[in-house]
């Protein structure tokens, strides 16, 4: 009840600050099991490209959320786990554990899921070379739709280290859905994903 | 007829406008609409119907405004001034998302967003009007580059603060002379501010209307092809008698006689046509040929600020010239 009240007053929060647009150029919003990928530049982003799928598609999508920042406090523990029903990775490799199981999981029960395969938040234009993360699940759930996504203007709402956002108009581009070439390198992969996400920005 | 309106109450009287202008824009859209219905033959026919569509966006945008404004009166002056600071922040949302900004200028934009707007429009509201017009020119005019210089980023220093104060001096200060002229007092006029936005409204639609009308059927070579492919003084005369002229027919739901009433339409006309060219050049400034969908815009704007642009310039000017002129 709780976070479904929180829910409805953070979607009109974030549409009244960025209009919150989602564009879909290279496919519809559709229910199959799909892994969007997206550009990282504020920690805003996980509410971005979740406000900006429709209703249905909410409940079946799970972010990636950093262990060490949404965890740091109660509220934003319970805003992740209640609300958004994110996955939390560590960043940093702890030990011989893969730092990919809990997304593994999440694929294996079917849900999709939101990564951001930079890893960090950058603060260039340009997105940063990607990590392997998303090659070794598309390379493990073949039948998961990869889709991409380009998060414009974002972090001009809410730049690192302050804490009042800013209204200022955004919008997620979703675009064509990639697919891991049979016999494709790690690194060719990797590139190709970033440039499909980087070619949005233009759409 | 005349007898019978006049023995109306200012508000029975209001509410009859606005019966007549929705009877009016009823009528006007459904002939529109059965329009629609007449066959397509031949390549003429085609032009036809592509000027029928834009004339049926132009009514969309009508039926928004005559909306808007009914709901700010029904509701009362102080829900009036809540909606046109909503449409303000609106319209400063589009105008800054289109102004690339740094890292620096964002407690200058919170300073913008939360802090200048509820004041102007509460300092409206409570009728503070000496207050109200200087408080964003002397105030707010000093206070935002000292929070940008704070910031401690001097790259494009005066160019990001020049783009800040317009936003600001655009949206938040020309959109709040609006419900400014609900709470005006003339001598003999109490409660019938609703007259007088109505009047600002009608003459500056008119006259862009118009101006519009003729350029489309015209189509004499632009004053300005660097700014806008369609703006030429031929036209623009024009609209400007038709909305003068307007202005003038309106007098008798005005405070003014019917010369004054005429005069001041020009004023706002002048004001809201001559605002228009000017954002219009921001907008090519920045590459867009509108805030909104309409151009190539991938900010999801709606282009609110299209449509209001001519109503910020001409609200301050006409509030001013009204309170000047007629000691109000």
């Amino acid at each position: 009840m709780l976070a479904k009240l929180m829910s409805l007053f953070l979607l009109a929060l974030v549409r009244v600050l960025t209009g919150a647009q989602a564009r879909w150029y290279g496919c519809p919003p559709k229910a199959e099991q799909r892994i969007y990928f997206a550009n990282h530049q504020s920690h805003a982003d996980l509410v971005m490209i979740w406000a900006a799928l429709p209703e249905e598609l909410r409940s079946i999508t799970r972010p990636i959320a950093a262990k060490d920042y949404w965890t740091k406090s109660a509220f934003k523990q319970w805003i992740t786990t209640a609300v958004f029903n994110a996955i939390y990775v560590e960043r940093e490799r702890k030990g011989d554990e893969d730092p990919l199981q809990p997304l593994i999981d999440a694929l294996e029960h079917g849900d999709s899921l939101i990564i951001f395969p930079e890893g960090t938040r950058g603060n260039t234009e340009e997105p940063q070379p990607f990590k392997a993360g998303l090659y070794n699940l598309a390379q493990r759930f073949p039948q998961a739709v990869l889709v991409p996504a380009w998060i414009d203007n974002i972090q001009r709402v809410m730049p690192k280290g302050e804490v009042v956002p800013v209204p200022i108009l955004c919008s997620v581009t979703f675009g064509a859905p990639i697919r891991l070439e049979p016999e494709e390198e790690r690194r060719a992969f990797l590139d190709r994903a970033r440039q499909a996400v980087i070619a949005l920005r233009e759409v | 007829m005349n007898q019978f309106l006049r023995g109306l109450s200012p508000t029975q009287q209001v509410g009859a406008l606005f019966i007549i202008v929705f009877g009016i824009l009823v009528v006007v859209s459904v002939t529109a609409f059965l329009l629609t219905f007449r066959e397509q033959a031949d390549a003429h026919d085609e032009a036809w119907h592509a000027e029928l569509k834009n004339f049926r966006k132009l009514l969309r945008t009508s039926w928004f405004m005559v909306v808007v404004f009914w709901m700010a009166w029904a509701a009362g002056d102080t829900v009036a001034t809540v909606l046109f600071a909503v449409i303000a922040f609106f319209a400063l949302r589009e105008f800054i998302t289109l102004s690339p900004t740094r890292r620096g200028d964002h407690r200058s934009l919170v300073l913008a967003f939360f802090v200048v707007l509820p004041i102007q429009f509460w300092l409206v509201a409570t009728e503070h009007f000496d207050l109200f017009t200087v408080f964003i020119p002397v105030y707010v005019f000093l206070a935002i580059p000292v929070v940008s210089a704070l910031a401690g980023d001097t790259q494009r220093f005066l160019e990001r603060n020049a783009k800040l104060q317009w936003g600001i001096v655009v949206c938040i200060y020309g959109m709040s002379h609006v419900p400014a002229l609900l709470l005006l007092d003339f001598r003999n006029y109490q409660g019938k501010g609703a007259f007088l936005v109505f009047f600002l409204v009608f003459v500056v639609q008119t006259c862009m209307l118009v101006q519009h009308i003729v350029t489309r059927r015209l189509k004499r070579p632009p004053s300005a092809p660097q700014v806008s492919k369609s703006f030429n003084w031929y036209s623009w005369m024009l609209g400007m008698c038709a909305g003068g002229f307007a202005g003038g027919l309106l007098s008798f739901i005005t405070p003014f006689k019917p010369g004054q009433a005429l005069a001041m339409a020009f004023v706002a006309c002048a004001a809201g046509s001559m605002g228009h060219l000017v954002m219009k050049a921001l907008k090519r400034d920045r590459g867009v040929t509108a805030w909104g969908q309409r151009g190539i815009s991938v900010t999801g704007a709606n282009g609110l600020l299209d449509r209001v642009d001519a109503l910020c310039f001409a609200a301050p000017i006409f509030f001013h010239s009204a309170r000047w002129y007629f000691g109000a």
